[in-house]
């Protein structure tokens, strides 16, 4: 009987550490990080780090470099001036919202979809890119569209709403989640899946570096790149979506666009380029 | 907190029973796998002696998660197709088994020689004195350093979720990443996995107290 005491004693410990937690992140929602990092002339972005052309980390300076980086550091510079600096922050499908909600990163710009599941944790600011999911598969791959892929094993990324997206196309898929883009890659190329799906421009990204594979049929789903606010930030996501329209409207926007996606096979960058 | 358990209850359960089975294996496994392998670093040929140690400093070395990512990514490309299952638990096992090598040969070397060669005066070769005299004392003296290899052995079970191994953590981070609740989440994980670990903490403890 004694053990069964102890047991409950520490679970019940548990839990009231936990509830306590939750009671003190209450400040933060509060602090208007709008006038915060007005003052720093500084905002952190989240961004991805393995995410060719969008959000990498150049392994051999160690720079964060791609196409949302570009545009973060655009829109940093409208909001608060020229010598503005833009902070960044690596996170993961699976980490972002974690961390923007405990307030390691003012904003997330990192390949997340405005999804409704999504807007009911966090604030989405004007969509600034417009991607669409797809899938790639090795050359010669008897895979010629999703729904090929029922009773076949599909590879994704945790936290990516592609994962529930592809259920939807192909209900009898078998779905592995990996921890990010490269292992989802890298098992891939071990044949632990048949396909790896995601949206078309990271699939491009990889297909660029990874000869043998290809993106695969034409994209499924939309998927309108937003990015992520904390609820209640309502002074940062309209400072942020004023940055973003003078961005596109002064033609730095389509300048990204086409440094980043200019050339790359697969991919018709005159979609996505803004008037 | 009972909401989220009971709207992702048959994942977290699916989850806590690749979690317990993947425990176990590895377990049975490793147990077996590291008294082997103890027992080679102590027998008198030196050349075997040499092959116990090497396996047992290779792997005891190398993490948990590269073994496990070896497995799981370059096996399949050149042998065999193994799934995340598969190679979580065999890393698991193998990683474990260099520990309990190293523990059960503690356990080997703190027998009083006297014994060893009292059961050879006796006319019994190695391997029986081993099997019928010396592990009998052996395993008395290393119960409680096995049951914490045993709980390490089921807490490192989430390594499956890094090799889509479909256990506890995996299924955790699938329901923390579509509910958003990561909290609630994590710590109803955290409650599965003591549900497994208290047990054998208590259960070695009890054995500890039946033997000395």
């Amino acid at each position: 009987m004694k053990r069964w005491k102890y047991f409950a004693v520490i679970i019940t410990s548990l839990l009231l550490v936990f509830t306590l937690a939750g009671c003190g992140s209450q400040s933060l929602s509060s602090q208007n990080l709008y006038e915060n990092d007005k003052k720093t002339k500084t905002v952190t972005w989240g961004v991805k780090a393995d995410t060719k052309l969008l959000g990498l980390v150049d392994v051999k300076d160690g720079q964060e470099k791609g196409f949302e980086i570009d545009l973060a550091k655009a829109i940093t510079k409208k909001m608060y001036g020229k010598d503005a600096k833009a902070k960044f922050v690596t996170v993961t499908s699976q980490s972002r919202i974690p961390l923007l909600k405990n307030g390691n990163i003012d904003a997330i710009i990192a390949t997340m979809t405005i999804t409704p599941e999504r807007q009911k944790t966090i604030d989405f600011s004007n969509s600034y890119f417009d991607a669409g999911q797809s899938i790639l598969v090795k050359d010669g791959s008897p895979i010629k569209k999703v729904q090929d892929l029922n009773n076949k094993t599909i590879i994704g990324v945790v936290g990516s709403n592609s994962v529930q997206n592809v259920k939807k196309f192909a209900p009898k898929a078998r779905v592995l989640q990996l921890p990010d883009y490269a292992q989802a890659l890298t098992a891939l190329k071990s044949g632990q899946g048949d396909a790896l799906t995601t949206d078309n421009v990271i699939l491009a990204g990889m297909a660029v570096n990874n000869p043998g594979y290809k993106l695969q049929g034409k994209a499924f789903t939309t998927e309108p790149y937003g990015i992520g606010i904390n609820k209640g930030q309502t002074d940062l996501k309209s400072a942020i979506n004023k940055a973003l329209s003078e961005v596109e409207a002064d033609g730095t926007y389509n300048k990204l666009i086409m440094k980043w996606f200019g050339n790359v096979p697969g991919f018709n960058y005159k979609e996505v380029l803004r008037k | 907190m009972i909401h989220l358990l009971t709207s992702n209850w048959s994942e977290f359960i699916s989850g806590f029973g690749w979690t317990l089975l993947s425990s176990v294996l590895a377990l049975f496994f490793s147990l077996i796998i590291g008294s082997l392998f103890a027992i080679l670093e102590v027998v008198p040929n030196k050349f075997l002696r040499i092959i116990g140690n090497i396996y047992v400093e290779i792997f005891r070395n190398i993490p948990l998660l590269v073994i496990t990512m070896f497995f799981y990514l370059v096996i399949p490309l050149y042998i065999v197709k193994i799934n995340g299952f598969t190679a979580g638990t065999i890393g698991l096992t193998i990683y474990t088994s260099a520990f309990i090598a190293e523990t059960v040969r503690a356990g080997i070397n703190s027998v009083d020689p006297g014994q060893m060669e009292a059961a050879r005066g006796q006319g019994m070769t190695f391997w029986q004195a081993m099997r019928y005299i010396v592990l009998p004392q052996a395993f008395k003296y290393v119960i409680p350093p096995l049951g914490n290899q045993f709980v390490n052995l089921v807490k490192n079970s989430s390594v499956l979720a890094f090799v889509a191994g479909f256990d506890l953590m995996y299924q955790g981070n699938a329901i923390a990443s579509q509910t958003f609740d990561t909290v609630n989440t994590y710590v109803i994980v955290g409650i599965f996995y003591l549900i497994i670990t208290l047990p054998i903490s208590y259960y070695m403890q009890h054995l500890e107290k039946k033997l000395a």
